[in-house]
């Protein structure tokens, strides 16, 4: 299994490795998590550590950091051989994460929030003049366009995302660990905390990337090193990366059919259709159809208001205008009940926060939606949820114990298909996809994909929002694009609009027209 | 990192210090607060030879009656992330209300359903207010403790309403075998909500809601109507509380029943009900009633002062609490 893909780059015989983690060995309740894994960081690189959810990469950063201490192995900082038994001991050895979710006070400034916990003092009270100026100076290096006096809550999720990565500065930080740093930003977003990452690199600190988004370890990598099921797979400069190659280590097969949709022109009659449908504030009249067996994409950059439009249609939220046709007859739909009486299902974007009853059993959060149908007087008929339950763990290869599992104790690709199971269990005519593989290790992505394909298949008209470029030009038959909260384009395969990453990106940023190529 | 634990492969010999813990805790989980209300009463039987006897486990339970069926109601209320501060006060009015309808000549049998209705509106108000004003539970129901408190004094004119021949002074005062109705009537109101929580597709959503009220919406269930339902529940097990009380005193004052919501409260989170909603349990309220009830019961039996009763059931309850958090810990 473990054939150890080792490089000998030049770099590895001149420096002096600012970390070494060896044989770190990590287990769970008797699960292991981590098993004799290696990791080797240079200062000056960005190194991208990949794997799928579960593979350990998460639980090796958590040891980095103190959180956990491993049960076997070594870490050296310099060649030293350091201690970390808790974060602080971390933070002391230069070692600075920043979370996915951010971890900010959003009532403090800038620098009341960089300073937290190591106040700059003079006698007795704080020194406010120099902790500003120490923070402006840094804020500086980062190309910050806010000052130390602003109040963190004002800030975009990027700008206070900088803000944390000035703190680890101020901490004289020389390994930085970014855990899916881009989930929460927009493309531009994404750009400028990239400026500051390679800026970052070119000051010799050491950047431990974790990310799902392939395109940014091409963008940003130098180096790459794969776990596997807790094991240490290999590492490859950035000459070595090639998207088959990783995707190889990573699940251990390689990525022929990964999107398994074939693309279909003539689909069925139409099912949904809106017409004019807005609400009042950032939804400008929009106007689609949708078929029978389609898969119509839906793009655009972050906040053009692709959400908006499922939700609208979906009845989460009011619209001010507007009619949604449904197998030509008009829908009153005035809250989500409506819409799933109806036969839409939706699949919000956050999981966690939209979607799963997190504290209740996987059996549970499968059948919710059928509850209601398959009652007698309002009593629940357990066997038709245990049925139904049983069927969607096989169909989705949803992986857990038994169905009394917790939804929080699943991975993201499991909660992911709990919570399609759910919507799939009352036999939808519409699907409306938010972000279907957001946060999703691979190898449940291609699964996701492959349920998707088969729902078009079986006749269920879907909607798919998503952000992943390569997502949607692999899934959608069709696709339409928005921006600013208007339908700006739409592509089909015919060919003056075709479907490329091109052509939806010219209509998501602006132009009107597709040029004649 | 989320990954699913299989409890199969565990090997108790091999667990690290922190991972032991965890399992502590698991325990403490799945039998709850049994251990605990067994421990006081050994205790108690151990310091008092009058303690355990059959006699005064009849009395434990004719004390805690009342306490059961608020805190069943307020179970479901809190279930749903809600509270509901107001039931000593709707106690009070339905208290009232049931015994002046009781004096009326000819209407004297509507006093057991017109104090329950009262209940009911009163608690379906409060649930108004939360759904459709917006105003957060704490608040709202904070204005109905005071205001119905008022209330209850208002109808009752100030005074004791007293009927010596009361019609439903059987629930107060008669027994089944050696029983008392007003323990059956809370081990039915108990049987009752432990089958809509478990087996109704109506308790699944109280849950749902609970647990995230946004994807409980985005599931097509009616959240308002929900609320509506827990807040009309806890009312109308206040306005059944009410009657039990009058019953057993032949008398209601605008006084009834004050301080009640805290027991009632107290009893709902030593039972292991998440206050954030989602989690918890009938069964766990009916032992928290339990320990609060030995608790009053064993103390006075061992002539410790009413102050320090005071002190030692408050303790209790902030060791519940501790509990909770230790349990909430080992989520993650």
């Amino acid at each position: 299994m473990t054939a150890n893909i080792e490089t000998n780059s030049d770099r590895a015989s001149t420096v002096t490795p600012v970390l070494e983690m060896r044989g770190i060995t990590k287990r769970f309740h008797g699960f292991t998590a981590l098993e004799n894994v290696n990791l080797t960081i240079y200062p000056g690189e960005v190194h991208a550590l990949m794997g799928e959810n579960g593979a350990g990469k998460s639980t090796l950063m958590k040891i980095l950091a103190g959180a956990y201490i491993a049960d076997e192995g070594e870490i050296r900082i310099n060649d030293m051989p350091a201690q970390i038994t808790d974060p602080a001991s971390a933070r002391q050895a230069g070692i600075n994460l920043i979370y996915q979710e951010l971890n900010v006070a959003p009532n403090l400034t800038v620098t009341e929030n960089m300073y937290m916990g190591n106040e700059l003092k003079k006698g007795p009270f704080l020194d406010r003049q120099a902790m500003e100026a120490e923070a402006q100076q840094v804020l500086a290096s980062l190309g910050a366009t806010f000052g130390p006096n602003t109040t963190v809550r004002t800030l975009a999720i990027a700008e206070q995302q900088q803000v944390e990565i000035a703190r680890a500065l101020k901490d004289k930080s020389r390994i930085l660990v970014m855990d899916e740093p881009t989930a929460a930003l927009s493309d531009r977003e994404t750009e400028r905390l990239f400026e500051v990452i390679r800026k970052l690199r070119s000051d010799g600190i050491a950047i431990i990337y974790i990310s799902h988004r392939m395109e940014e370890i091409y963008a940003l990598a130098d180096r790459i090193s794969v776990l596997r099921d807790g094991q240490y797979i290999g590492s490859l400069t950035r000459e070595e990366i090639s998207p088959q190659r990783l995707v190889q280590m990573m699940v251990g097969r390689s990525m022929q059919d990964f999107y398994e949709h074939q693309r279909r022109t003539n689909v069925g009659e139409v099912v949904l259709e809106v017409i004019n449908m807005s609400d009042g504030r950032k939804i400008k009249p929009v106007s689609f159809q949708l078929h029978a067996g389609e898969i119509l994409g839906l793009a655009g950059l972050v906040g053009a208001g692709r959400t908006e439009v499922s939700r609208l249609i979906f009845g989460a939220d009011r619209k001010t205008s507007g009619e949604v046709w449904l197998r030509g007859k008009k829908l009153k739909i005035n809250s989500p009940d409506d819409a799933i009486a109806a036969g839409i299902g939706y699949v919000p974007e956050d999981r966690k926060d939209q979607g799963l009853f997190l504290e209740m059993s996987s059996r549970k959060n499968i059948g919710l939606n059928r509850l209601k149908q398959d009652a007698k007087a309002g009593l629940i008929n357990w066997g038709a949820v245990d049925r139904v339950a049983t069927q969607a763990v096989e169909d989705f290869n949803i992986r857990l114990a038994n169905l009394e599992i917790r939804a929080i104790d699943l991975s993201g690709g499991n909660q992911q298909k709990l919570l399609l199971a759910r919507w799939l269990a009352i036999n939808p005519l519409v699907l409306l996809l938010d972000e279907p593989t957001r946060g999703v290790d691979i190898g449940a992505k291609s699964e996701i994909y492959r349920i998707i394909s088969d729902l078009a298949a079986q006749g269920v008209a879907i909607l798919m929002v998503s952000s992943e470029l390569p997502e949607v030009i692999g899934m959608s038959d069709r696709v339409l694009v928005m921006r600013e909260g208007e339908l700006v384009g739409e592509l089909d395969d015919s060919l003056e609009k075709e479907i490329t990453q091109e052509n939806i990106m010219h209509y998501a940023t602006g132009a009107t027209e597709v040029p004649a190529s | 990192m989320s990954q699913t634990l299989r409890p199969a492969n565990r090997r108790p010999g091999e667990q690290p210090r922190a991972t032991q813990r965890r399992s502590v805790s698991n325990i403490l989980q799945v039998v709850g607060i049994l251990p605990i209300l067994v421990a006081i009463c050994l205790l108690f039987a151990l310091l008092s030879p009058n303690f355990l006897t059959a006699g005064n486990a009849v009395n434990i339970l004719r004390q805690a009656s009342i306490n059961i069926v608020l805190a069943t109601g307020m179970t479901f209320v809190i279930l749903t992330g809600g509270i509901d501060l107001s039931v000593g006060s709707i106690l009070a009015v339905s208290a009232v209300v049931a015994v002046l309808v009781s004096l009326l000549p000819a209407l004297g049998w509507l006093a057991v359903p017109a104090g329950l209705l009262t209940g009911l509106l009163l608690g379906l108000v409060n649930g108004a207010l939360i759904t459709f004003l917006d105003v957060p539970p704490f608040i709202v129901t904070l204005g109905s403790l005071t205001a119905l408190r008022g209330t209850a004094y208002l109808v009752a004119n100030g005074t004791t309403v007293i009927n010596r021949d009361l019609n439903f002074a059987w629930i107060g005062n008669s027994y089944v075998g050696f029983l008392p109705w007003l323990v059956i009537i809370a081990l039915l109101t108990v049987a009752a909500s432990w089958f809509v929580l478990r087996q109704t597709v109506l308790g699944v959503q109280i849950y749902a809601v609970g647990g995230n009220d946004r994807a409980a919406r985005l599931t097509g269930i009616k959240v308002n109507r929900i609320l509506l339902f827990v807040y009309g529940v806890s009312g109308l097990l206040a306005g059944l509380a009410g009657i039990m009380s009058a019953s057993r005193l032949y008398s209601a004052t605008g006084m009834l029943g004050q301080g009640y919501e805290l027991d009632a409260i107290a009893a709902v989170i030593l039972g292991g009900t998440s206050f954030t909603g989602g989690v918890g349990t009938i069964v766990g309220t009916l032992l928290g009633a339990l320990i609060i009830a030995v608790l009053n019961n064993g103390l006075t039996l061992l002539n410790m002062s009413f102050f320090w009763q005071l002190v030692v059931k408050g303790l209790v309850i902030i060791v519940a609490v501790t509990i909770d958090r230790l349990r909430k810990r080992s989520r993650r």
